[in-house]
């Protein structure tokens, strides 16, 4: 067996990504209860629960910026559309019959084409949506000093939040779907825990 | 020593402490607060030459208090504890019990014998009362402190001068007032002064407003936070601040949205009688910020009086004057009560529908009820609103309500589409408690209140609303959020607020779950293709 392994999650990465996890799992948990589809906290619990956990998130995120210009890993999250073909072929069909990964990790390149485009989406479309609407609504009460009162309606702040929840939750599930796909079901998900991913 | 002069002081000691073990024992017969309140006056009126004469009548007695409180009489007189009379400053219509028909007993008009037992002054029998005469004014009613003080319907407002029966055949006697007495004794108003008629109203004790009722004399924690004897021990007039005989905080000109800080006392205060005059308008500490950002939606009390009537007194639901003069088998008048001992039928009075504990209805309200008053016209083919709620979800200066919604059936000319006064009380033939005789009543009542009348009437359903502002909950009965943050919740008939837990957009969800639903399904598909295929794992050697 090849024991080739090489390090491409840092230390500081897999603990943002793990708690990441673990505050959106949170999040998504209370914030489909103070929607309405269940109960479980109650509801004064899951809006505080819900509160915690984004300040909470809000603060890695202000770390993981800083963390991603100095070691220059924001480059990981450029798009490119090089190989995506490639990749949209490999899911469909070449993974079904022993076909070789068009990709191959690298500390460089951590994250393949497709990777590359889902995270990209994440953080241009369904950031802003979640984070402008939540804080928005975090902050319902002072709409009135900053004029906002006249322009937003809660009905449609929390619509668009709601939105966002649903691209994130769909986005949750896919990606841990995907974790599984490795050479093993529990390959990616162990190289995120360790940081060393067999090649 | 002697030992005859040692007897005397052996009999002396023992005969002290017997008294002070008695007084121990036996302690005074009224509870109230108001005379501990007394007591630390600076006067003692029972040492006023003026209070030491053997008073016959109540008016008596008040041209005795007015030779020295020379001018509060005239404070009186300009109340609506006197007037019964309230004009609306921004319509100018006349409101108050002179001129409003409510659904309970309707109208003190033409029945006022019984009803001016509960007016602060003596002889008001009639339409030719005199408001200004001050000897009529009755300072004892609020100003007792010994709690033998008793008015009783029949007499206009005057006290019991003579022992009598009461209620007539009930074999259960009133003894007559010792004028004098309650003279000497006059002090602060008390729970039980006010009580005397604000928890009695409509003719027994909890009828009419549902968050007053006799229990709030001496209240617990549980019944009232302010009023517990055992805590703060508030009084009415702790939050209804008097001046000049002028009574803060009343129904007729309500505050529903009161912003700012907590007001400080001593300061012309336009209303000292609401919750945020001593707390403001955001009173939960700052890690329960969200709790303040919520009284710009919803009025204190819709939290902290979670239910009204907390009591087993209860309070009326409903009052059916449609059954009123249905005999029992025998064509005598009957009267029933429910399983809890309260009224539920009466031959001279109708139906009644009586609860406890009861969830108040919740609506929009700025303060300002439109009311119908004497000879407005109602439309008979929907329910009637004797006082519609103003306000509005986008206004300033609405906030969400708890309401007693008061339901009935009560008499009305289908000629005219009026409200009718009906003549009830009394001894004379046309009285419908004595004569069950609708036509005789209504033409009495009618001609009374100066109203047109066809000779056709009917009966109408109306509601009639009642702020809920009383029995003030401990912080830990408050609502909880998910009692309105729900489904079919506390707040469901509430239109006009997005509610997070009870407002969602069905066609959103649907299509939101239908695409997460693809996601999970879509990868599960393609998993269990995997597992079929059996090459889902990554080649190496390729």
């Amino acid at each position: 067996m090849s024991t080739e392994r090489i390090y491409i999650y840092k230390r500081f990465e897999r603990f943002w990504h793990w708690s990441q996890a673990l505050l959106i799992s949170v999040m998504m948990v209370t914030g489909f209860e103070v929607h309405g589809t269940y109960t479980l906290f109650g509801f004064g619990h899951a809006v505080q629960y819900h509160t915690l956990a984004a300040w909470t998130l809000l603060t890695l995120w202000a770390f993981t910026i800083v963390w991603q210009f100095t070691t220059d890993e924001w480059r990981q999250y450029l798009p490119t559309l090089k190989k995506v073909d490639a990749m949209i072929r490999y899911y469909a069909i070449g993974i079904f019959h022993h076909a070789e990964h068009p990709f191959r990790k690298s500390a460089e390149q951590k994250h393949n084409p497709l990777q590359r485009l889902a995270y990209l989406a994440f953080l241009s479309v369904m950031s802003p949506i979640i984070w402008g609407s939540g804080l928005l609504y975090l902050f319902y009460a002072d709409w009135g000093a900053f004029g906002l009162d006249r322009h937003l309606s809660l009905e449609w702040v929390a619509f668009g939040h709601t939105v966002g929840a649903f691209m994130i939750l769909s986005f949750f599930f896919v990606h841990v779907y995907m974790t599984t796909t490795g050479h093993t079901w529990y390959a990616h998900i162990k190289s995120m825990i360790t940081g060393w991913e067999e090649a | 020593m002697s030992s005859r002069l040692k007897l005397a002081l052996a009999a002396l000691a023992a005969g002290t402490l017997l008294a002070s073990l008695t007084a121990v024992a036996m302690p005074a017969a009224a509870p109230t607060s108001a005379v501990a309140a007394a007591s630390n006056s600076t006067a003692d009126h029972s040492k006023f030459k003026a209070l030491q004469q053997p008073f016959k009548t109540g008016p008596e007695v008040t041209k005795a208090c007015l030779g020295c409180h020379t001018e509060a009489a005239k404070q009186v007189q300009h109340t609506k504890h006197w007037t019964w009379e309230f004009t609306d400053p921004k319509t100018g219509k006349k409101l108050g019990k002179r001129n409003i028909i409510n659904n309970f007993c309707t109208s003190p008009i033409s029945n006022e014998k019984d009803c001016m037992a509960c007016h602060a002054g003596y002889g008001w029998k009639d339409s030719s009362f005199d408001f200004s005469v001050e000897a009529n004014v009755d300072c004892m009613v609020c100003h007792d402190t010994t709690g033998t003080y008793r008015k009783l319907p029949g007499d206009a407002g005057h006290p019991v001068y003579q022992r009598r029966e009461f209620p007539p055949g009930s074999g259960k006697f009133v003894e007559a007032v010792d004028l004098r007495k309650v003279a000497q004794s006059i002090g602060k108003t008390s729970r039980s002064t006010c009580g005397s008629c604000h928890f009695f109203g409509a003719g027994a004790n909890g009828t009419k407003h549902g968050d007053l009722d006799a229990a709030l004399q001496n209240p617990d924690k549980y019944l009232d936070v302010h009023m517990d004897r055992k805590g703060l021990n508030f009084t009415c007039a702790t939050c209804h601040q008097t001046s000049g005989h002028q009574v803060a905080g009343s129904r007729y000109e309500m505050a529903a949205a009161v912003t700012g800080p907590a007001h400080m006392r001593g300061k012309a205060d336009a209303e000292p009688a609401s919750c945020q005059s001593c707390h403001g308008d955001r009173p939960h500490p700052a890690q329960l910020a969200k709790l303040n950002d919520h009284a710009r939606k919803v009025a204190c009390q819709t939290c902290h009086i979670p239910e009204y009537a907390r009591d087993a007194i209860g309070t009326e639901l409903s009052w059916d004057w449609s059954q009123a003069t249905k005999m029992g088998a025998d064509g005598k008048p009957v009267a029933a009560k429910d399983s809890a001992g309260r009224r539920a039928f009466d031959s001279k009075k109708g139906a009644w529908v009586w609860d406890s504990y009861v969830v108040p209805e919740y609506r929009w309200f700025n303060g300002e009820f439109a009311y119908k008053t004497l000879g407005d016209k109602i439309d008979p083919s929907a329910t009637v609103e004797i006082n519609h709620p103003g306000g509005s979800p986008a206004a300033a200066d609405s906030r969400i309500w708890p309401l007693k919604i008061h339901r009935g059936k009560q008499a009305y000319d289908t000629e005219n589409n009026i409200l009718i006064v009906a003549h009830t009380a009394g001894e004379d033939d046309t009285a419908l408690w004595h004569n069950y005789d609708w036509q005789k009543a209504i033409g009495t009542g009618m001609k009374a209140a100066g109203l047109p009348y066809s000779g056709k009437y009917g009966f109408v359903s109306t509601e009639m609303s009642w702020p809920i502002t009383h029995m003030v909950a401990p912080k830990g009965d408050a609502l909880a959020c998910h009692q309105c943050h729900s489904e079919n919740g506390r707040l469901q008939g509430v239109a006009g607020v997005y509610l997070p837990g009870r407002d969602r957009p069905r066609m959103l969800d649907m299509i939101g779950w239908t695409i997460v639903a693809l996601s999970l399904g879509g990868s599960m598909m393609h998993g269990i293709l995997c597992v079929l295929f059996r090459r889902c794992k990554r080649s190496k050697q390729a």
